[in-house]
């Protein structure tokens, strides 16, 4: 059986607020999904698989993505998966069910209401539940200790930094979903030292879907983004067991998933303005390459879509003919742990033997 | 919309296994504990398993209580559960003797004491039980080790750690309206303007995945569809068991609602119909817990033709 080819064909997001909808986020997903379809030239119906991202820590209850299966239409009984981690390891599920033959299209949906506990306390729970969450250390602080780490090291500076979160709120100004736009103040106080405002993600309500399709659903579907190569890694849990400096799961992902020399954009899902500095350093980006138009997680950052939001801006920047091949990526678990890489591309080819294919 | 505060609390209990275990009770003892991998490496805290060989580790040696600051930060407020309640510096901190970091709290009393490469040392929790908390935190310094206390020999197999959590529930439009109806007595529906079923509380339809839309009053009468009986105990539970919960199917609505069938409770049965018992009307808000209970009303069995749709 040959492998099929499986491409982005829809995507849509929510605008990230700082405080917007339900606990549930039932109600926030059901035009999310809507318009995703419609991009896709698809029915609810046509959809083999539906996989979502989302946490129970973040409603603040058990098994809180039942009720946003509502936002489906359940009926006929669907065929749906979910994973307690952002949505781009929902696309992972969703892109190996195609690949192995058991769905031809898929939605891929992540959400969740940042705001309504306090986001940087809740990840605490994200650590090492021996001896690392009973301390509770808040995750813009264990950030700032790898940015201050990075610094020492005379691999980043404050004013690079600060350039990341320039260029990103820039470019937020044509985003009609970003949550911050505008100058920067670099001296404004710190948040966690060396963090100031600036370099942190905001606390952002959302969701968003995407939308993929094999073989003649993907070619029937009015644009495309063929996926090439998808890979994703992990290092260790323990802060003090790697080199926070570094990125070996994105570089390891990146070299499993082909990621070519020749990009001409790269959507990285970076809450911190260091961490997309590690990151171009990890995956080897060139100077050509243009990072984040979208503004990045910088400029808003729903937990549990902010990362699979970049594989859906990266795919756009595809589907609309501004770019010929795209990174997208996403992050999960504390100061990059995570990563995972998706290679879009215009036309197909070259697509035998990388990782998942 | 209507919104309120939702706080919830829970302790997690963790077996600790041969490896955490023995180092949670060098702690109880004032001693910290390291793992030793095939390299020669001390892990602080110990890994459980060989990062390059993956075989389990069990050599476990003791380091010191004095270490240096490898990176830090400052919170200048400190969040619910965290070591210290003044302003304090997180730090990544290499124990002397170890070749790996451990995150925890310096209390350094300002910014200005806090530096890459400053010498700390831990200072103990009185109180100790075997559990990472027993190190309160560390301080500037490197002061005169406070000698192990004898070891107990008691094994630690279980931590415990308390979790907190406070959020702001938020409640849809339509969820709101509902609330709000019911702080007046009555009980809202909401029509699918596709399937034209009858959801209370309203919700967006699960079979067309479509907002519900026009509002439909429905009677606080219905039909018992089906329905348990409790005998189990529970903690926060509000009635003594035995007692009934009831699926009830409101007049007008085509989804039922859970709810307690109190009085007669022996003879709840299948279509057997029930009336909400009401809470004084002074006592209204916008809860569900308006309507205390449900009681059998008395007039003759609803046929099941009439609710076999609704099981």
């Amino acid at each position: 059986m040959s492998t099929p080819r499986v491409a982005v064909v829809g995507f849509a997001q929510a605008p990230n607020l700082a405080s917007a909808g339900t606990t549930s986020g039932v109600e926030t997903l059901v035009p999310v999904f809507r318009q995703a379809l419609a991009n896709a030239g698809l029915d609810r119906r046509d959809v083999d698989f539906w996989c979502s991202g989302s946490s129970d820590y973040l409603a603040g209850r058990a098994f809180s993505f039942v009720n946003a299966v509502d936002a489906i239409g359940a009926y006929p009984p669907i065929c749906e998966s979910h994973v307690e981690m952002d949505a781009a390891w929902a696309f992972y599920e969703a892109y190996v069910k195609i690949l192995a033959g058991e769905a031809e299209t898929a939605l891929v949906y992540g959400f969740g209401k940042s705001s309504a506990g306090l986001l940087r306390r809740v990840l605490a729970l994200q650590l090492d539940p021996y001896v690392v969450a009973p301390l509770w250390p808040d995750s813009v602080s264990v950030a700032a200790l790898q940015a201050r780490l990075a610094l020492d090291a005379g691999i980043i500076t404050e004013k690079a930094m600060a350039e990341v979160a320039a260029r990103s709120r820039a470019d937020a100004a044509d985003n009609p979903y970003a949550q911050v736009r505008g100058p920067v103040d670099t001296d404004a106080p710190y948040l966690a030292d060396p963090l100031r405002v600036h370099d942190c993600a905001p606390v952002s309500d959302g969701a968003a879907a995407l939308v993929l399709a094999s073989g003649d659903c993907a070619l029937a579907a009015p644009q495309r983004a063929w996926i090439t190569g998808v890979a994703h890694r992990i290092d260790p849990q323990g802060l003090g067991e790697r080199d926070l400096t570094t990125v070996p799961s994105a570089t390891a992902a990146a070299e499993a998933a082909g990621l070519p020399d020749d990009l001409d954009v790269a959507e990285l899902h970076a809450p911190f303005t260091h961490q997309e500095l590690l990151l171009r350093a990890a995956l080897g980006l060139r100077d050509r390459v243009r990072i984040n138009p979208s503004g990045g997680a910088l400029c808003g950052n729903p937990m549990f879509s902010a990362g699979l939001a970049r594989i859906g801006a990266a795919a756009e920047q595809v589907m609309s003919g501004r770019a010929r091949r795209a990174l997208g990526h996403a992050t999960s678990g504390p100061a990059l742990q995570q990563n995972l890489i998706c290679v879009l591309d215009a036309e197909t080819h070259e697509a035998e033997g990388r990782e998942a294919e | 919309m209507l919104s309120a505060p939702l706080n919830i609390g829970f302790d997690y209990t963790r077996s600790l296994g041969p490896v955490l275990g023995r180092f949670m009770a060098g702690l109880r003892d004032r001693r910290v504990l390291g793992s030793r991998s095939a390299d020669g490496r001390i892990h602080v805290p110990p890994l459980e398993y060989d990062p390059a060989t993956h075989a389990p580790l069990t050599d476990l040696v003791e380091v010191a209580s004095t270490g240096t600051v490898l990176s830090w930060t400052w919170t200048d407020h400190p969040l619910e559960g965290q070591p210290l309640d003044r302003p304090f510096g997180w730090a990544l901190i290499r124990l002397d003797g170890a070749d790996t970091a451990m995150l925890h709290a310096v209390d350094a009393g300002t910014r200005d004491r806090m530096q890459t490469g400053m010498r700390v040392h831990i200072r103990w929790s009185p109180e100790r039980t075997g559990h990472i908390r027993d190190i309160e935190c560390f301080e500037p310094g490197s002061a005169a080790p406070v000698p192990p206390s004898a070891d107990t020999g008691e094994p630690v197999t279980i931590m415990t750690t308390p979790i907190r959590l406070s959020y702001t529930h938020t409640t849809s439009t339509d969820e709101s309206r509902y609330l709000r109806a019911l702080a007046e007595g009555r009980l809202l529906g909401q029509r699918c303007p596709v399937c034209h079923k009858v959801y209370v509380p309203p919700r967006v339809c699960p079979a067309d995945g479509v907002p519900t839309e026009e509002e439909v009053p429905v009677r606080d009468h219905g039909t018992v569809t089906t329905f348990c009986v409790v005998n189990v105990p529970f903690p926060g539970q509000r009635l003594d068991p035995p007692y009934v919960v009831a699926q009830i199917l409101l007049d007008g609505a085509d989804i039922p609602i859970p709810h307690f069938v109190i009085g007669d409770a022996g003879q709840v049965r299948m279509g057997m119909r029930v009336a909400a018992v009401w809470r004084p009307p002074e006592d209204w808000t916008t809860t569900p817990e308006n309507i205390v209970h449900f009681r059998p009303t008395g007039e003759p069995d609803a046929p099941y033709e009439s609710f076999e749709e609704h099981l």
